[in-house]
């Protein structure tokens, strides 16, 4: 026992020391970290995370942008840019802020012209406004996709997880046979089927022609194809949360089904929900800009951020600033969604806690 | 402990050692001044329950910590020689060849992917210069050992086709094969199935003879302590609060933490009182009190509790308590100077 | 394992029926058969050349005929060029699988190698610089990065040439092509090496005194590859999706190139046949990946 040092009390120690301590001088001692809920502690952690909180401030910044251009610059993503209501035929690939002929003609008369903030396309369209309303088609693409694949998925998966057995089985195996299917392949094959056959009667449908052809087949595709992948979650974490002991728990003091789902099974999935429908929009826009660039995409003067890569790379040796602008800018809501998916995971998976 | 000669220095001596972690809460003390001696062939059990710094004070002596975690302070002196500061090559060495451990679950501590012939030659190769064959008969002959029948064949099983019992089993001849002088066991039953329990148990006490080897043993469970240990340390927010032979903890305890622990599970002599749980929840590492780190669990708190810890106090020759109350009661000796 | 195999196999099989059955009836689907788009042709001509393709026959008499062909290796003509499908097929996959599987097998060898590095220096720098070029990899599709590359490479700095068929053109497509691949590799080794250096075995091998570059090669990097075995299924199919832009970029003539053309030309048979092909191919890579994954992994049980 030499670990015993000299022992220095001695009994002349004050005995008003040795009285019993109060509740409150106990409770003092004991120094709890603060409670926080699941959410808060989550939204906490997510605030901390500086590229989470970019990605935020970039998607705002664009979704600002994409609703506000269109009313503030008055040029259209369709039609030529006019001088003073008159054709320009000066006007043709533009740089950057820079005035035609016919526009510095009349500039210099004392009329104001809108810069052309991207410049022009070979037929003189302005491009930024055209580069925003690629950026709203990839976005809405991506949103809605989301919104089809999270709705069919969740239903689907909750039904084969509750269900069990037989059931589950069967709605299972038709999951695997779905996910085994190249989803690319048959987006392109389904493009070319309702193209060619809605084609020509697409002025006619409301859907159809807001969106055209191509957007509505991936629309479908997403909609037979892409819940798979969101199924075959909602149902594993269903499996696993309903052989949770806490549930058994739950069940034994009389919980009843309602409200274990309401307490238990939702808030413990919730999150794994939300974080793959964030991670689904920037595979929905990869989509819909491959499409696009293939040529199968959005019709003709709709643009979209695919297809205006694709018509700058005719031109890639003399205007190469045509490719970048909506190059960029898909990298960067790809990449925005995707460090918000992975802020949102570190911040909400509560099997990432340690 | 009689066997103090005096010269040789003791097999393993801890000294005020103090271990950290780093995290993003800030710094987690998890063991603030632990100090015992390990003799040749003996066993030491440290109990107290989870987050009471136990686990994490034999992971120091292995430096096996995470690696947000570190030695701050104190020494760990082998034979004499101290290997805090051992180069990551020396501590290779002394991991396994001197002092070998074994783990709580031995499902996941034994790799997935490979034999359990595989893994127990793993070592041998490491440590010894012996041929491939040589070190498969060397493990052949630690199963047979530790109690597993027809242990050629388990050799080219995958650890998931044993059962738990099996599996800790080649855990021992795993730590063992190298004939450690020190085997430091980490809740080594906790995950074991009570019948099963006792069984690794007694194979554990009876290779200690044969090995003479000496055991740390880490556990939450009084009952395994009582069984396998000369000395039992009880530790309680990363310091020790009370130590001695079985019979001083469990008969004459002196701390109120061991008092409470003690009424908190069954045993033959309270089987017709109430269990009495102790209260409250273990306390915050992140924010260690000044004073004893129970005292806002403890019934008999007092006021100088709260400001101070104090030393440990002999109750008699085997016993030391670090507890006011035995101040108050006057129920320890003084030290002679 | 033989009843898994045999039930991964059946599943294959469905799948590759189950496309063969889109394919064929949405291509069927299309108004106007494909003697009807050309210059009106007389109506015996018509007939003639309907039944020498036996469209005169019911839907699924006509399904059955095209798999019967099909089993037989005959994909049936490009109305294009009145060639063989199953040639232009067989000689343009040449060209995309050596494309592929270059890309590839670089994918996963750089994959590795950075995720495993990325674990070991988490949280510095070279974690760090890894994270950011995986992040932007796996943000940017595949025709963007293909694009620039071009740009760079062969237009402003003229380093690489367009396309020539020698292997030194090789390389902007492949790096193109496997630049996802590899960041998503590296990223799922990344966190399955995390996760393995935070097991209990891998504290059991240091506690045996393991070497820790034996450590993390032998115990945890081993674990950490099982996940990166799943992914090659999926990241086969990618690439091969990924080569219809990158093959049209860099004009190489592969069936990349030979599907986009088809769909351009709205050349029914080829891009049946091509689609078919392709995802024939797909299914079979993940059937393989699948089987990989089980023989690796001991701790499955077969079933």
């Amino acid at each position: 026992m030499e670990a015993v040092k000299k022992n220095p009390l001695s009994m002349q120690i004050d005995p008003a020391l040795f009285e019993p301590a109060t509740e409150d001088e106990k409770q003092q001692q004991e120094v709890m970290s603060e409670s926080v809920t699941f959410f808060r502690d989550g939204m906490r952690k997510l605030m901390k995370n500086p590229l989470a909180v970019g990605s935020i401030i970039v998607l705002i910044l664009i979704i600002i942008t994409i609703i506000f251009a269109p009313l503030v610059v008055p040029y259209s993503y369709s039609g030529i840019a006019k001088v003073n209501g008159r054709r320009d035929r000066t006007n043709k690939n533009l740089s950057a802020f820079q005035y035609s002929q016919v526009e510095q003609e009349y500039i210099d008369q004392g009329g104001k012209v809108f810069p052309h903030i991207m410049g022009t396309d070979s037929l003189g369209r302005d491009y930024f406004i055209r580069v925003v309303y690629g950026a709203r088609v990839s976005l809405t693409v991506g949103l809605f996709a989301s919104i089809l694949v999270l709705i069919i998925g969740v239903i689907y998966g909750s039904i084969a997880g509750y269900a069990g057995g037989r059931t589950d089985l069967i709605m299972m195996r038709i999951v695997d046979i779905i996910y085994s299917l190249p989803d690319m392949l048959i987006i392109i094959l389904l493009s070319v089927v309702i193209k060619s056959s809605l084609g020509e009667d697409a002025s006619q449908n409301f859907v159809l022609k807001t969106f055209g052809a191509n957007m509505v087949s991936i629309f479908i595709v997403f909609g037979l194809l892409y819940w798979v992948g969101m199924a075959r979650l909602v149902r594993g974490q269903i499996l696993t949360i309903k052989n949770n002991e806490y549930i058994l728990a739950a069940r034994a003091i009389g919980a009843k089904p309602a409200h274990i789902i309401r307490k238990h099974i939702i808030p413990n999935c919730i999150s794994v929900i939300i974080i793959t429908t964030a991670l689904q929009i920037p595979s929905a826009i990869f989509t819909e800009s491959f499409l696009s660039f293939v040529g199968m995409g959005v019709e003709a003067p709709m643009p979209s951020l695919g297809s205006l890569a694709n018509t700058a790379r005719q031109g890639l040796q003399s205007y190469p600033d045509k490719l970048i602008y909506p190059a960029v800018l898909i990298v960067l809501i790809v990449l925005a969604f995707n460090l918000l998916g992975d802020g949102l995971r570190d911040a909400f998976d509560p099997k990432l806690r340690r | 402990m009689e066997n103090t000669n005096g010269k040789k220095p003791p097999l393993l001596e801890v000294r005020n050692l103090h271990t950290a972690f780093k995290t993003d809460k800030g710094e987690v003390r998890a063991v603030n001044g632990v100090s015992y001696v390990l003799e040749e062939g003996h066993s030491l059990g440290i109990v107290g329950e989870s987050g009471s710094g136990k686990s994490v004070s034999a992971y120091s002596i292995m430096q096996i910590l995470d690696s947000n975690g570190h030695i701050t302070e104190g020494q760990i002196l082998f034979k004499g020689e101290d290997i805090t500061h051992y180069s990551q090559k020396q501590m290779q060495e002394f991991r396994g060849k001197h002092c070998a451990m074994i783990f709580q679950d031995p499902m996941t501590s034994l790799n997935p992917v490979y034999t359990v012939g595989n893994q127990i030659t793993e070592a041998i190769r490491i440590h010894s210069d012996k041929s491939k064959e040589e070190a498969k008969a060397n493990a052949i002959k630690m199963l047979e050992m530790v109690g597993i029948n027809d242990a050629e064949r388990r050799m080219k099983q995958y650890p998931h086709e044993l059962s738990g019992g099996m599996r800790q089993r080649v855990m021992i001849a795993m730590a063992l094969v190298m004939e450690p002088s020190i085997l430091i066991a980490d809740e080594p039953t906790t995950a074991l199935d009570v019948t099963i329990q006792a069984q690794i148990l007694e194979l554990m006490l009876d290779l200690q003879k044969k090995l003479n080897m000496a055991i740390i043993i880490v556990t939450h469970d009084l009952g395994v302590i009582a069984q396998m240990s000369d000395e039992i340390v009880v530790m309680y927010g990363g310091r020790i609060c009370e130590r001695g032979t079985a019979e001083d903890i469990f008969y004459n305890p002196c701390h109120e933490y061991t008092k409470g622990l003690l009424r908190s599970i069954p045993s033959t002599s309270n089987m017709k009182k109430k269990l009495v749980p102790i209260a409250g929840t273990p306390i915050n590492l992140l924010n260690m009190p000044k004073g004893c780190a129970f005292c806002s669990r403890c019934d008999s708190a007092m006021k100088i509790c709260l400001t101070q810890v104090p030393d440990e106090l002999r109750i008699d020759k085997t016993h030391l308590a670090s507890c006011w109350m035995n101040v108050k009661n006057g129920t320890y000796m003084k030290e002679e100077a | 394992m033989g009843r898994y195999v045999f039930k991964r196999i059946l599943l294959a099989l469905v799948s590759i029926f189950i496309i063969c059955l889109i394919t064929f009836f949405a291509m069927n689907a299309i108004p106007g058969g494909p003697f009807n788009s050309e210059k009106a042709l007389s109506a015996a001509t018509k007939a003639a050349l309907e039944a020498r393709y036996n469209l005169d026959k019911p839907v699924h008499i006509q399904f059955i005929l095209y798999m019967r062909n099909l089993l037989h290796g005959d994909f049936g003509v490009s109305l294009k060029t009145g060639r063989e499908i199953s040639t232009t097929l067989s000689s343009c996959f040449k060209v995309s699988a050596r494309l592929g599987l270059t890309a590839a097998v670089f994918a996963i060898i750089f994959g590795i190698i950075l995720g495993a590095l990325a674990a070991l220096f988490r949280n510095r720098w070279p974690d760090r610089i890894i994270v950011f070029f995986t992040t932007l990899f796996t943000a940017m599709p595949s025709f963007v990065f293909a694009t620039l590359l071009l740009l760079v490479f062969c237009i402003e700095l003229k380093v690489l040439p367009v396309f020539d068929a020698s292997s030194r053109s090789y390389i902007l497509p492949v790096i193109a092509l496997m630049a996802y691949p590899m960041a998503y590799v590296t990223r799922l080794t990344k966190t399955s090496m995390l996760d393995a250096l935070n097991q209990d075995y891998v504290r059991t091998a240091r506690a045996k005194g393991v070497p820790m570059v034996s450590v993390i090669f032998k115990h945890a990097l081993r674990n950490a590859l099982i996940p990166v075995i799943t992914y090659v299924g999926p990241m086969l199919a990618y690439i091969l999706t990924g080569s219809l832009v990158v093959e049209n970029i860099f004009t190489i003539g592969g069936l990349g190139q030979q599907f986009v053309k088809a769909i351009s030309n709205r050349d029914y048979p080829l891009i049946m046949a091509t689609t078919i092909f392709l995802a024939v191919v797909m299914v079979i890579c993940n059937l393989l990946s699948d089987i990989a994954y089980k023989i690796v992994d001991p701790r499955i049980t077969l079933d």
